[in-house]
């Protein structure tokens, strides 16, 4: 049981895919200039990481090596496709401003890189919690983001507004270059930069 | 009609580049822009992916997946679009495959230079988001073409910029914590707000 909480944890603080693994970059960049469109991502993340691990982990004494990645690639595109369908169907909008970043989950390197490198060598219930951790911290990052973003943004959190603006009468100036989507860079080099303060080990020597 | 193909090759390599205002391909993007040397052979290898991946997944789409496209065979009715993102990995992991195998027989010392970047490429996201995109806005065959070389050349453009930045920085103190990694990130950020110069222009 503890071996599993481990398994679970590390990824999200000691060993985020995000920060230390440099992995699945661009939608984190591109979707998290609103809290819901983040939550939504990161559930299907989670899900398709998770499953994918799983599914792989299953048949990875049937696989051949040679035509392992093609292996992958099916499943992860197969469980990507039903994640999309699912958004589709039960939040309509928020797919409509995902755009192309749902499909892109196929080729998002978290999910290929696990299965790479955790669910090919480790039996199926510690890959599939591999990859719920793994999800989990992507969407620590991506949350993280979209709550700097969206509140000193737009003064709001999920869409109610928690800073009054100035523009509708209340105080606070929004800090329009946060909804712009370079920001996001700055913000994840400085969430870098505290990790690594906090954890000297991950330095880099370069 | 030339004037429309200009415009839409500029707007794919400056106005809606692939890395600096879509960041696609960022995992690439970040891990593989230490020199420039090796960052050209892969901008090299995006374009020319991009270019043969885009226009063939534009035909698959037309005449098989989209709704109503496979009348030529009796089914008016059938509309096959859900299965588009597994079709295009798959023909891009396919196309990528062919392309190996061409540059290895035929143009040696092109495919050593490429090297380890060209299977990279299969799960690169600007390729992926590169048919994506063209699907989207629902290019014709010419128009795809146009934008499989302009965003491909776009994102080389990009990588081999930053990848100078990077070379040059070697020699700058930076911070400890941020050394690597967190500063490629903000200085990316920079480029990508100089890039949104571009976004101002009318075409």
């Amino acid at each position: 049981m503890k071996k599993y909480r481990e398994i679970l944890l590390d990824p999200i603080f000691n060993n985020n895919p995000i920060a230390l693994q440099i992995l699945g970059i661009c939608s984190a960049l591109a979707v998290t200039s609103k809290m819901d469109t983040a939550i939504v991502m990161s559930l299907a993340v989670i899900l398709v990481t998770a499953f994918s691990n799983l599914f792989v982990s299953l048949i990875r004494n049937h696989v051949p090596s040679s035509i392992r990645i093609l292996v992958e690639m099916t499943i992860i595109a197969s469980l990507v496709i039903i994640a999309d369908q699912f958004i589709r169907a039960f939040a309509y909008d928020v797919s409509k401003q995902l755009s192309v970043y749902v499909g892109l989950i196929i080729t998002n390197c978290i999910v290929m890189g696990r299965t790479e490198a955790y669910a090919l060598k480790n039996p199926p219930i510690a890959s599939f919690i591999d990859g719920i951790g793994n999800g989990l911290g992507y969407t620590f990052i991506l949350i993280l983001l979209a709550f700097v973003r969206e509140l000193f943004g737009s003064g709001k959190l999920l869409g109610y507004s928690i800073l009054p603006l100035s523009t509708d009468g209340g105080w606070y100036v929004a800090n329009g270059m946060l909804l712009m989507p370079p920001s996001a860079f700055f913000l994840i080099g400085f969430i870098i930069w505290i990790i690594r303060t906090l954890k000297p080990e991950q330095m880099e020597e370069a | 009609m030339f004037e429309h193909y200009l415009s839409l090759f500029v707007k794919s390599v400056f106005i809606e580049n692939m890395a600096l205002a879509f960041f696609l391909g960022m995992c690439t993007f970040m891990a593989i822009s230490k020199k420039v040397d090796t960052a050209f052979g892969l901008g090299i290898a995006v374009i020319f992916v991009q270019l043969i991946t885009v226009p063939v997944n534009n035909l698959i789409y037309t005449h098989v997946l989209q709704e109503g496209a496979l009348a030529w065979a009796g089914l008016p009715d059938v509309d096959l679009t859900f299965l588009g993102l597994i079709t295009y990995i798959g023909v891009i992991a396919a196309m990528v495959q062919i392309l190996e195998m061409i540059l290895d027989r035929f143009v040696p010392s092109l495919y050593n230079s490429l090297g380890i970047f060209l299977p990279l490429i299969t799960v690169n996201c600007a390729i992926l988001g590169g048919s994506l995109f063209m699907v989207e806005r629902s290019y014709n065959f010419g128009e795809s073409v146009v934008y499989g070389f302009g965003s491909g050349f776009g994102w080389a453009l990009a990588i081999v910029l930053l990848a100078g930045i990077r070379e040059k920085m070697k020699y700058s103190n930076v911070p400890k914590g941020l050394r690597g990694l967190g500063i490629t990130f903000i200085t990316a950020g920079l480029m990508a707000i100089a890039f949104m110069l571009f976004s101002g222009i009318q075409l």
